[in-house]
């Protein structure tokens, strides 16, 4: 067999693991600056998944597509220093407020011209809108299958491919015909580390924007090795249309942000008599901390 | 995500320095692989940006696997099943990350699956490594046998084993027997070429062998009926999956414990000959054991600077007398004089790999061609300092690893002596550093010929001393040069003597007082391109002179006719 064309779809996100006490303007809104720019930590897993069909069909490739600023093409050098063949990054001004309607319909045409490919695999969520749509989304645009929560993929080939899936109170073994779309769960196996030969290998991969930006000169070497380039791709690009994009072409409306601070400035003193604990009960109670 | 590279820059800092460019030269010879590999080097400034992200990645594994695992694999520690060794679990797990991370064989050339690095970043790589697992660094620094294969065995050894490391095959040097440990020239296990067979088997045991059932083994034996001494010896690689030899135990140690230490019996087990008869002990394990002391070495560090961190980190926390222990001047001493300690083997050590690698490389280039008359003589130099420094460092490094891991130890107070705190493994990490490749007492006895024939003193006088350092540390030259007249005096009146063993008695004071000059003078020169280091160098050297000049009053003071009052006499 010689292998499977995979398409990873991953995402940019700020840290929210590590959440401090900057991390949110006055405005209610993520201080992005304050958060370090990761790679989605189930886009991850979602990389190891392919990356094991990969180690047992040699021929396979795998392809990074994000959406996201310029700098996001860190993710798609990212993926190729573990083992990826290269990224596209899908970028234009016109995309930013996109909610994940919008972005699954940007992301279903960016994976169309890749066609043909056999997986597309993405995480189950990201850590900044824990909505887990977006996967989804871009299967039912597809026409496709999808198997989510993905924690092994088991066996596959030219035809089928047999998933483990971590449900809530088990696993279920499943089968779905190719293509398909899989988002992989956290309890996917971890993405093994960078290796040392693909990141001597890709580590001047840029994209066009971050040839332009940067005081080094990499022309001669990306004309010499036209593998380090990462495309961008636009909304023309990708054929969209620009009233299916961004803020109009995304339903969801943030109606509000409450910004909640944890203080530990009150405190209660108690003696332990019965009907102090029985008050500080209902209190609780009352104000929704327990029950 | 912990990085044990990225955290410590003083890494950086050594890998930075100037005589790299040289090393980079000679190991990539223009960069001739730049079109045959597509993770080859296009030019200076390339390579040493590959040597720092791999390292990256060397300390990404260590910080947030390797590291992790030691305590689990510390408790668990191999086990003997059906004549195979099983490693722990953390143990499969370390070698599998690095393994698929391409971090296995990392100085082979790129057509055997290698990275071609130099000593400098490996040995780098090995520190880490070694503060993250010192016993799985045993597992992972084998990989020096690859080294030895590449410089010494045939095209078809070369072709047959060298790519297999690089896919994560492990390796050991089978060399210590029951009756030889120390001294290597009483091997008796035996080689006998079947010429029915048309191969060489080997007979008999040997003994603490370290990853004793590696894939790939090197087996020194006796190819040469009658004879008793090194020159009877020779090297042979044994393959695992001619499943030929009997492991029969593994030894129960103080430390490393994930490290498992064999008992192999050897029956018709067949092998291939390493380069030429005879050569074995002489010249090709000569060659491993000065790599492996370097490995050893770089242990050293890597265990010091662990050591060092939990007891800084402690030192901090633990509150007595209202105040974090740290802020008392028995403990702030104690952790300052272990830093120092550290940043000193630290120097010397990768001094040592720079001049390894520049001999190295130029015995790899003068297979391709004949080198010009000022390259054989750099290869010469660098090569006799080599010889000297390896066991000097290994001894420096070794004790002060030892002493660093004890005070590591006593900061934590009695809570260091429970099991509850990482020193306690340390500790007893530490402990065998001293003793494996070499005692330290044995590598005084090859570090003394640096002494006698002046090797010391002239890189001290017509190198470290000639260099322009720092106005603001001028004061501390003039201690170095005092040092190294007092240094001179000593070798002096213990030469005169012209009694071999009352040399022997002194020998260790004479080396440690010329390392003690030598690394004063790497801390002061380390001190002209970071400035932290200014502190460093002028604790160092305050401490090695007091140190030296007791040994010169001990020397002085001490008659030839004292010796015999130290000599064992079972009758008195």
């Amino acid at each position: 067999m010689k292998g499977f064309k995979i398409v990873l779809l991953a995402k940019q996100v700020p840290d929210t693991r590590n959440v401090g006490k900057d991390t949110m303007k006055a405005d209610g809104t993520v201080n992005r600056a304050a958060l370090p720019a990761i790679f989605n930590p189930e886009d991850l897993n979602g990389l190891e998944l392919a990356l094991r069909i990969k180690d047992k069909y040699p021929g396979t490739t795998i392809n990074v597509l994000t959406m996201g600023p310029a700098r996001a093409a860190e993710i798609i050098r990212e993926a190729m220093y573990r083992g990826a063949d290269g990224g596209y990054l899908v970028t234009d001004r016109k995309f930013a407020g996109s909610d994940t309607l919008a972005t699954s319909y940007a992301l279903s045409l960016a994976v169309k011209k890749l066609s043909p490919f056999h997986i597309v695999i993405a995480g189950r969520q990201a850590i900044d809108g824990d909505t887990a749509q977006v996967g989804p989304q871009v299967a039912e645009k597809l026409g496709l299958p999808q198997i989510t929560y993905a924690e092994e993929i088991i066996s596959t080939d030219k035809k089928e491919v047999t998933v483990k899936r971590r449900l809530e109170r088990g696993v279920e073994t499943v089968a779905a015909p190719l293509p398909v779309v899989i988002t992989a769960h956290s309890s996917a196996p971890g993405c093994r580390s960078r290796h040392a030969k693909y990141t001597i290998k890709y580590k001047n991969a840029k994209s066009l924007s971050e040839l332009q930006e940067s005081s080094e000169d990499y022309l001669q070497l990306h004309k010499e090795r036209p593998y380090l380039l990462i495309e961008e791709w636009s909304v023309d690009d990708i054929g969209a249309d620009v009233g299916q994009l961004g803020l109009s072409g995304s339903p969801t409306k943030v109606k509000k942000i409450e910004n909640v601070v944890f203080t530990s400035k009150e405190s209660i003193v108690l003696s332990g008599e019965d009907s102090e604990v029985d008050n500080l009960m209902k209190d609780l109670i009352a104000n929704h901390t327990i029950g | 995500m912990a990085n044990y590279y990225i955290d410590n820059k003083d890494l950086k800092f050594h890998l930075d320095h100037p005589m790299m460019k040289k090393i980079v030269q000679l190991k990539e010879r223009n960069f001739a692989e730049k079109d045959k590999f597509d993770y080859a080097f296009t030019d200076f400034e390339d390579a040493m940006d590959s040597y720092d992200k791999v390292l990256e990645i060397v300390g990404d594994i260590c910080g947030n696997i390797i590291g992790p695992n030691a305590e689990s694999v510390d408790q668990e520690g191999p086990c003997l099943a059906d004549n195979e060794v099983r490693y722990a679990r953390g143990t499969r797990e370390n070698h599998e990350a690095l393994t698929r991370a391409g971090l296995i064989g990392m100085s082979l050339p790129r057509q055997y699956g290698g990275l071609n690095f130099p000593m400098v970043p490996y040995v780098m790589a090995a520190e880490i490594v070694s503060r993250a697992d010192a016993g799985f660094a045993n597992i992972w620094g084998l990989q020096d046998c690859a080294e030895t294969l590449h410089e010494f065995g045939s095209e078809e050894i070369k072709n047959d084993f060298l790519p297999r490391f690089n896919k994560g095959a492990t390796a050991a040097m089978d060399l210590t027997e029951p009756d030889a440990g120390s001294d290597l020239q009483a091997v008796q296990l035996k080689a006998v070429y079947d010429d029915e067979k048309g191969k060489w088997l080997l007979n008999g045991v040997k003994r603490f062998i370290t990853n004793g059932d590696a894939d790939i083994s090197l087996v020194l034996a006796r190819t040469e009926e009658g004879t008793n001494d090194g020159r009877g010896l020779s090297l042979f690689v044994y393959d695992r999956k001619d499943k030929a030899m009997t492991i029969r135990r593994i030894e129960n140690k103080l430390g490393i414990k994930g490290s498992p230490t064999c008992e192999l019996v050897f029956r018709n087990a067949p092998a291939r000959l390493v380069g030429n008869r005879k050569f074995g002990l002489i010249k090709y394990v000569m060659s491993l054991m000065n790599s492996a002391r370097l490995g050893v070495a770089a242990q050293s560090a890597g265990i010091s600077e662990a050591a060092y961190r939990e007891a800084l980190k402690y030192a901090e926390e633990r509150t007595q007398f209202g105040r974090p222990v740290i802020q008392f001047p028995a403990v702030y001493e104690m952790l300052r004089n272990m830093e120092v300690k550290i940043r000193a083997q630290r120097s010397l050590l990768y001094e040592t790999a720079r001049f390894v690698d520049i001999y190295k490389n130029y015995n790899f280039l003068s297979e391709d061609r004949k080198l010009e008359p000022d390259e054989r003589n750099e290869q010469k130099k660098y090569q006799r300092l080599s010889d000297v420094f390896t066991p000097l460092l290994k001894l420096v490094a070794s004790e002060y690893s030892n002493q660093i891991a004890y005070d590591a130890l006593q900061v934590h107070g009695g809570a260091g002596f429970m099991k509850d705190f990482p020193v306690e493994r340390l500790y007893r990490d530490a402990r065998i550093t001293s003793i494996y490749e070499g005692t330290s007492q044995l590598q005084v006895v090859a570090a003394i010929r640096g002494v006698t024939s002046g090797a010391y003193l002239n890189i001290i006088r017509e190198t470290y001393e000639k260099e322009t350092y720092k106005p603001e540390l001028e004061y501390i030259k003039p201690s170095l040069v005092e040092m190294t007249g007092e240094y001179e005096y000593c070798v002096k009146h213990v030469s005169d003597t012209e009694d071999s063993e009352y040399m022997d008695f002194h020998a260790r004071r004479l080396v440690e007082m010329a390392g003690n000059i030598i690394m004063g003078y790497l801390l002061l020169r380390d001190a002209g391109r970071d400035e932290s280091f200014l502190k460093t160098a002028g604790i160092f050297s305050g401490m090695a002179k007091a140190q030296n000049r007791e040994r010169a009053e001990y020397i002085s003071n001490f008659e030839l006719k004292d010796l015999i009052n130290f000599k064992y006499n079972p009758e008195i």
